[in-house]
């Protein structure tokens, strides 16, 4: 605990004093398992990315259209959500072991 | 209401209210429900000020010096969310008042689950119902203390087994039914309340929309997964949902004023039973010899619920009870 | 200029109120508070001030609706008594650790049971260690005085800690009295405006209020707060040195009420003072060289002024008017510790009066001076007045 903040450092009244802080946390970590997606058959419906219970996969809007993002290992807990919430069956989840190299 | 494309468009150019770091259980809705009822505000111009009651929300998002809320947020204790936005409220029209704050797009929205909703935060919630407040109260209902690990909570259904109330050699377990927290808060007249499932986002955002535009206390109940202690998988919840309002296990309706709408209805719907032996916190339910009593006793239950629903529906329509609070 | 009013004290909170005129008031009625709010409800319904009046369904939801309303920036007044303490108990520690300065008459009364609604000060004593500064106040003047100083103290930046502000239940919140009332307007300057740190209104700047804190940062948020409460004590001098501008009335930690040359002294908070006062002057025209020490502050202790008060004198009788049962009495405990550094410790003796609304009479204020002329004061032993063996 020596690198952490001193009590003459730190905002009062455990107020965070800054918002969306827990970024700096990456749940990615607790991964076990991963989903993969196969762009030729995602129709960018976008439920996936409604879904995402962690807010890992990113989205946009190209033009008229709307567009599925990456996915963001470095928050993503592998729960499979997207997979299950998916129409087309784009995203199937693999082991973490598959990844290990990477 | 905001569409998909009006969500995506906005965290694109913007960003998410509710972000990423977050220590819920993978799987969990919690965080669905706290993203959509954050984004459902933000994409439709509000600026949403936010309480949660303790529990796994609570303690999960806000871990000093980490907090997942890109918008101001307070926790208070467990059994006073209500209370505490509704002085929020209060602070925010004093201010307005005396000119302090020029600010008019900001929205109260509380979240608590079902312990600090159901249970412990009910007088607290009624209060600040009764007051009138204008705030959205959201309830993700989880069925239990789950933050905790599986204590019985008055939502806990009859039949689910818990740590409190465990089904055991002498002890059929909790037998009790839920309380009908939606019937509670509409016995509050002046006010909108409604349920929503997270396998339903779309009606949810409506609700949520019509609950932001109320002008008065509004509340949404929503059947949230606790994929851990419903002992299902990580990635069914929202399946799990789907199929509670399929059985009428769930039904989506809304009370506004005194008139009861049901916003889903199923053309055909499928056997209580489906939605009890897909949850592995029933297992020891299913395993005793009255098992079946049990599930026909709940199938009664909830076909009587629906009609009941039905018929309030066809009862009140055009006929609210007051059309200000 | 000032007016001379003849009311109630819960009248006279509610007059101090009215000047500071919070943004937020939020209250839930209990005897012997219940007045205050009463008086206060009037001013709002009559347009005299403009706060909203949150008028709650319990202490718990009063305390948690000044808290949200203290997040979002506003200046908040609360008020309640005994049980009404005990129900919010679990908030009134929360609203200290968040760092809001909340304003908080306490109506002195017994903390049952059995029910009890007369004055003593168990229900103060239950909240002394919940991080609040803790004034008492002996008549109705003091109780206006000390709603005023409270706020001005607790907003101070270092500072930042909620206040609260003791009277004794129906004999002070009841009992008709005049007090001088400041004019509005220098108790409008004298307060300021309040501006906060940190808003939940403040959507540009968005903060998290009341985090999970670990043992990792729990431990130094606590120090902070004991900081908050050092500097409290450092800053008092001065809001008193500023009050007496504005009043002519100059307070301190410790009345001290002819204690100069007194051999022995009497210590006694809020309206029993009166009461000791004038049995002390009694025993002077006997030549009884005695005096009193009635503590306005209770949190932040005011440790170095009983030492100076206390070192050398002959005997002390400390009376509390509650008990910290199975331990020594609270006020009796905090001034013998504090006596433990001094070259020259007088004798002691513990005296428990007045519990549940009990009467305290000039004669049992006076048996406590006996024992100690008598030399018949044991440090180690707790003796009550006015109790039937």
């Amino acid at each position: 605990m020596s690198n952490l903040k001193g009590w003459k450092e730190i905002p009062i009244g455990g107020v965070i004093d800054k918002p969306a802080t827990s970024r700096l946390y990456k749940t990615g970590e607790w991964r076990v398992s991963r989903p993969v997606i196969d762009r030729e058959v995602c129709i960018n419906c976008m439920q996936c990315w409604l879904y995402c219970p962690d807010m890992s996969i990113e989205g946009s809007i190209e033009g008229k259209r709307m567009k599925l993002g990456e996915f963001k290992m470095e928050y993503c807990k592998g729960c499979g959500v997207c997979a299950a919430v998916c129409p087309v069956n784009a995203i199937v989840m693999k082991p973490e072991s598959e990844f290990i190299d990477e | 209401m905001p569409n998909i494309r009006d969500l995506v468009d906005y965290v694109e150019n913007n960003d998410w209210a509710f972000t990423q770091g977050h220590r819920l259980c993978p799987g969990c809705n919690a965080p669905m429900v706290a993203n959509w009822a954050t984004l459902a505000a933000k994409s439709l111009g509000y600026e949403p000020v936010v309480g949660v009651a303790t529990g796994c929300l609570e303690v999960s998002t806000t871990i000093f010096p980490y907090t997942s809320w890109n918008v101001p947020y307070i926790h208070n204790a467990f059994e006073n969310v209500a209370a505490t936005i509704s002085g929020a409220e209060a602070a925010y029209r004093s201010l307005k008042n005396r000119k302090k704050i020029d600010n008019d797009k900001i929205k109260f929205i509380a979240i608590g689950g079902d312990g600090g909703t159901y249970d412990i935060g009910l007088q607290s919630l009624s209060g600040a119902i009764e007051r009138g407040h204008d705030f959205v109260y959201i309830l993700y209902d989880n069925e239990g203390y789950m933050n905790t690990g599986n204590q019985r909570s008055g939502s806990t259904p009859p039949g689910a087994d818990s740590t409190t109330e465990p089904i055991g050699k002498a002890s059929s377990g909790k037998l009790q039914l839920k309380k009908s927290i939606v019937d509670i808060v509409a016995g509050h007249e002046g006010v909108y309340a409604a349920t929503a499932v997270t396998s339903e986002p779309w009606d949810f955002m409506r609700k949520m929309q019509q609950a932001l535009e109320f002008r008065g206390p509004a509340f949404i109940a929503v059947l949230a997964p606790c994929v851990r202690f419903w002992r299902i998988p990580d990635d069914s919840g929202v399946e799990v949902t789907k199929l509670a309002v399929e059985t009428k296990y769930w039904p989506l309706w809304e009370y506004n004023m005194g008139v009861y709408k049901v916003t889903k209805k199923p053309k055909t719907f499928k056997p209580v039973k489906e939605y009890i032996t897909k949850l592995g916190r029933y297992n020891k339910l299913m395993k005793r010899p009255d098992a079946n009593e049990i599930l026909e006793e709940l199938q009664n239950y909830v076909n009587a619920k629906w009609d009941r629903l039905l018929a309030l529906e066809e009862l009140t329509k055009d006929k609210p009870l007051r059309t200000k609070i | 200029m000032p007016v001379k009013l003849t009311v109630t004290g819960a009248h006279a909170v509610a007059q101090a109120m009215r000047q500071i005129n919070p943004d937020v008031v939020a209250a839930y009625p209990i005897t012997p508070q219940t007045p205050v709010v009463e008086y206060y409800a009037t001013f709002v319904a009559d347009g005299m001030v403009d706060t909203i009046l949150v008028p709650v369904e319990s202490e718990h939801s009063a305390m948690s609706a000044v808290v949200g309303a203290a997040a979002a920036g506003a200046r908040t007044m609360t008020a309640t008594a005994a049980n009404g303490l005990a129900l919010m108990i679990e908030i009134v520690y929360i609203a200290a650790s968040y760092r809001l300065p909340i304003i908080m008459p306490l109506v002195n009364r017994a903390l049952s049971g059995p029910l009890n609604i007369h004055c003593d000060h168990s229900d103060a004593m239950l909240a002394r260690d919940s991080g609040w500064i803790q004034f008492f106040t002996e008549n109705h003047q003091e109780a206006y005085d000390f709603t005023i100083i409270a706020t001005k103290l607790a907003e101070k930046e270092n500072v930042l800690l909620p206040a609260m502000v003791n009277l004794d239940g129906f004999i002070t919140s009841h009992g008709v009295e005049s007090f001088e009332m400041l004019d509005d307007e220098v108790v409008k300057e004298f307060v300021g405006t309040w501006n906060p740190k940190y808003s939940l209104l403040d959507t540009e700047n968005p903060v998290t209020f009341g985090p999970v804190d670990l043992f990792d940062y729990y431990f130094e948020h606590h120090r902070q707060q004991e900081e908050a409460m050092n500097n409290a004590y450092e800053e008092l001098p001065k809001v008193f040195e500023e009050f007496a501008k504005i009043s002519g009335r100059k307070y301190d930690f410790l009345d001290l009420y002819k204690t100069d040359d007194a051999d022995y002294i009497m210590v006694v908070m809020n309206s029993t003072a009166s009461t000791a006062k004038y049995v002390v002057d009694e025993l002077r025209e006997e030549g009884k060289k005695v005096g009193l020490i009635k503590p306005q502050v209770f949190t932040p202790f005011p440790k170095k002024e009983f030492q100076k008060a206390l070192n050398g004198r002959k005997g002390v009788v400390i009376l509390d008017r509650a008990m910290s049962f199975g331990k020594e009495a609270p006020l009796y405990s905090l001034i013998k510790s504090a006596l433990y550094e001094v070259p020259s410790r007088p004798k002691l003796g513990s005296y428990i009066y007045g519990l549940g609304g009990r009467n305290t009479s000039p004669k049992m204020i006076r048996q406590a001076f006996e024992d100690a002329f008598n030399d018949n004061l044991v440090a180690d032993e707790q003796r009550y007045l006015g109790l039937r063996e």
